[in-house]
């Protein structure tokens, strides 16, 4: 909400946290057996996405389509393909784990922008306030005025062109999905720094590091930022997961990397969803599971990391 | 009076902003846009879509001859090899079937969120309520997208209750038209409904816990009464922050959703205008939405003073 009053930076601090029972708190301020489930999903599909080129599974083009039944039924489980084979003969556990290579990559890109450019501005907005506030503020008022996707669908298709001719080079299409997912996670985990910086500045330490004469640069990133971050944290793992639902939006839109070039999740699911829903879904099914484990075990770390965090809930 | 006058102040530099960006995408084409909008055209349709566009103007003239044309409804053209239609008559028919979604999807998460919400505060703790909430968080982690694709391929394909792509308008006839529109609603509801019970839960049991619930429950007024009269209504603010914060996910929800169901709304123009390179087209489409996305604030924003006098009074 980019011209209400009242403050929506604070306020989408505070929702998720308004939570009312204490043995709630508690609980899940642990990790759980739900938490060691989300963070072993993560390593595994990390894991073999950082690794990918080097594992023992056939590559993402591969095709194997002598195994392709001649009525182009393409054979699902068995021994060699666990997941499958695609129409093309393509195997779907290579598609999948080279999909999460480039998925991952554009979030986590994405989301380290909206950190680092994000941060350092909701520092200076919540460190400085006044003007610099204003200009910071409306700034990111300004580029939430545009629904999320509604912006990055723009930025990506108009900054890519011709979406049959994939720009190559050091702006390719990845890099393009990246920046502009960037640009739309910025505001958000900006006005999260904001909010939390105004309350910290407050607060006795940094007067004291500021009578003690340090430079303000030194107690927004010594003193301020450690305090900050934990908060952010949280809020990036949530953003994570939205950019990945983001890149598969944005390929169901018809923009985003190209599936013939490189299979990433979103691609898979847009390509799949036109050519293969009715006959043989689990080609659909497949990139969606991987979709919703992550973004599952993400929001999962991220409610797990709040609670733990939170100065809100801390007793003191 | 004043307040209102910033406020109007404030819409309209968002509005001009908004616009901005849109009329810029164009320039950020890699290469020469006309040439990205018409490949085929003859250096004379070339120069005539130029000088349609004032593509041979600088850019304040520019903006401000395409702001005059989109205020005055004219949204550009569609280019093809053998002639050129514009697309306002495309964007005036298929507004109201984005309108529908968004709403009917916004009406469900209601009808379904609230009363959960209710009960499930009301019930804080026990084993009904963790199921629930369980479950609301699995939800809440599955893209509208997949939820859709799911959907049309069992509701769709494999059960053949409904159709999973077209759109039927609502003048031929009710049913008719909820067929087309029961699963893209649902797709769209259900990650709005987990996100709304959650953050109105917690309001709920936090508003239990005030006195003036103590003194209503100690006056002898029932239960019910007390849940749905006193506690339900301070929480009508926060319904409304949430429905702020979420309107821009479903709208951009609403976008993939259209293509998925193939529901001739906005979002299957743009696209559409993706697929074929139609750039002028996709710009105007993209400022329609962002405009309809700032009104509703503004709408949201009103609201909030109404039903909060200390907004206007700018406590807040």
């Amino acid at each position: 909400m980019a011209l209400s009053s009242t403050d929506l930076g604070a306020n989408l601090a505070k929702i998720p946290t308004a939570a009312g029972v204490k043995v709630e708190k508690e609980a899940r301020k642990r990790l759980g057996i739900t938490g060691w489930f989300a963070v072993s999903w993560l390593s595994v599909i990390s894991l073999a996405a950082l690794l990918a080129p080097w594992l023992p599974i056939a590559a993402p083009k591969a095709d194997f389509l002598d195994l392709v039944e001649p009525n182009g039924n393409p054979p699902f489980h068995m021994a060699a393909h666990i997941l499958g084979l695609d129409g093309n003969g393509h195997d779907m556990l290579a598609q999948t784990i080279h999909g999460a290579r480039v998925s991952l990559q554009i979030a986590l890109g994405a989301v380290l922008m909206g950190m680092v450019i994000g941060g350092t501005l909701g520092l200076m907005a919540g460190y400085f306030k006044g003007k610099i506030d204003r200009v910071i503020s409306t700034v990111f008022d300004i580029f939430l005025a545009v629904p999320a996707l509604i912006l990055a669908m723009s930025l990506v298709a108009f900054l890519a062109g011709d979406p049959a001719k994939p720009p190559t080079g050091i702006f390719n299409i990845e890099r393009i999905m990246t920046l502009a997912l960037g640009i739309v996670a910025t505001p958000p985990l900006g006005r999260i720094a904001r909010a939390s910086t105004l309350t910290w500045s407050e607060r006795e330490f940094v007067m004291a590091a500021r009578a003690q004469g340090a430079k303000n640069f030194k107690i927004m990133f010594v003193e301020i930022l450690p305090n900050v971050l934990p908060a952010m944290l949280s809020i990036a793992l949530l953003s994570v997961g939205v950019v990945v639902i983001a890149e598969g939006g944005l390929s169901l839109l018809g923009v985003g990397v190209n599936f013939t070039d490189k299979p990433s999740w979103g691609n898979m699911i847009a390509q799949y969803a036109q050519t293969d829903l009715n006959d043989h879904p689990w080609l659909v099914f497949t990139p969606i599971i991987a979709v919703f484990l992550t973004v599952l075990s993400l929001n999962m770390l991220g409610d797990v990391i709040r609670a733990r965090f939170d100065a809100r809930e801390t007793t003191l | 009076m004043a307040f209102l006058l910033r406020r109007l102040v404030r819409v309209i530099t968002v509005v001009l902003f908004v616009t901005f960006f849109s009329y810029f995408l164009l320039n950020l084409l890699p290469g020469d846009p006309v040439t990205s909008i018409a490949p085929f055209g003859t250096k004379e349709i070339k120069a005539q879509i130029r000088h349609e566009n004032h593509l041979d103007e600088s850019v304040p003239v520019q903006y401000f001859s395409w702001l005059k044309n989109f205020v005055h409804g004219d949204l550009g053209n569609y280019y093809t090899p053998s002639s050129s239609s514009p697309v306002s008559k495309d964007v005036k028919t298929r507004f109201p079937v984005s309108m529908q979604l968004v709403l009917y999807s916004l009406f469900l998460t209601l009808i379904v969120a609230i009363p959960l919400a209710v009960f499930t505060a009301y019930v804080a703790g026990s084993r009904t309520d963790r199921i629930i909430n369980t479950v609301l968080f699995g939800a809440f982690s599955v893209p509208d997208f997949a939820l859709g694709l799911v959907l049309a391929y069992i509701v769709g394909v494999k059960l053949r209750w409904l159709p999973n792509s077209g759109y039927a308008p609502f003048g031929s006839g009710l049913w008719n038209h909820a067929k087309y529109m029961i699963l893209p609603t649902i797709s769209l509801a259900v990650a709005q409904i987990a996100g709304f019970t959650r953050v109105l839960r917690s309001d709920m049991i936090a508003t239990l816990q005030e006195d003036f619930i103590t003194m209503a429950k100690s006056k002898g007024i029932s239960g019910k009464r007390v849940l749905w009269r006193h506690a339900l209504r301070p929480s009508s603010l926060t319904l409304l922050t949430v429905a702020g914060l979420n309107i821009g996910a479903l709208i951009g929800g609403t976008v993939v959703i259209e293509t998925i169901f193939q529901a001739p709304g906005l979002g299957l123009l743009l696209t559409q205008a993706i697929r074929g390179r139609q750039f002028i087209a996709l710009q105007s489409t993209v400022a329609i939405i962002a405009i309809a996305y700032v009104l509703i604030n503004v709408l949201i924003d009103i609201l909030y003073s109404v039903l909060d006098p200390r907004v206007r009074s700018g406590a807040l």
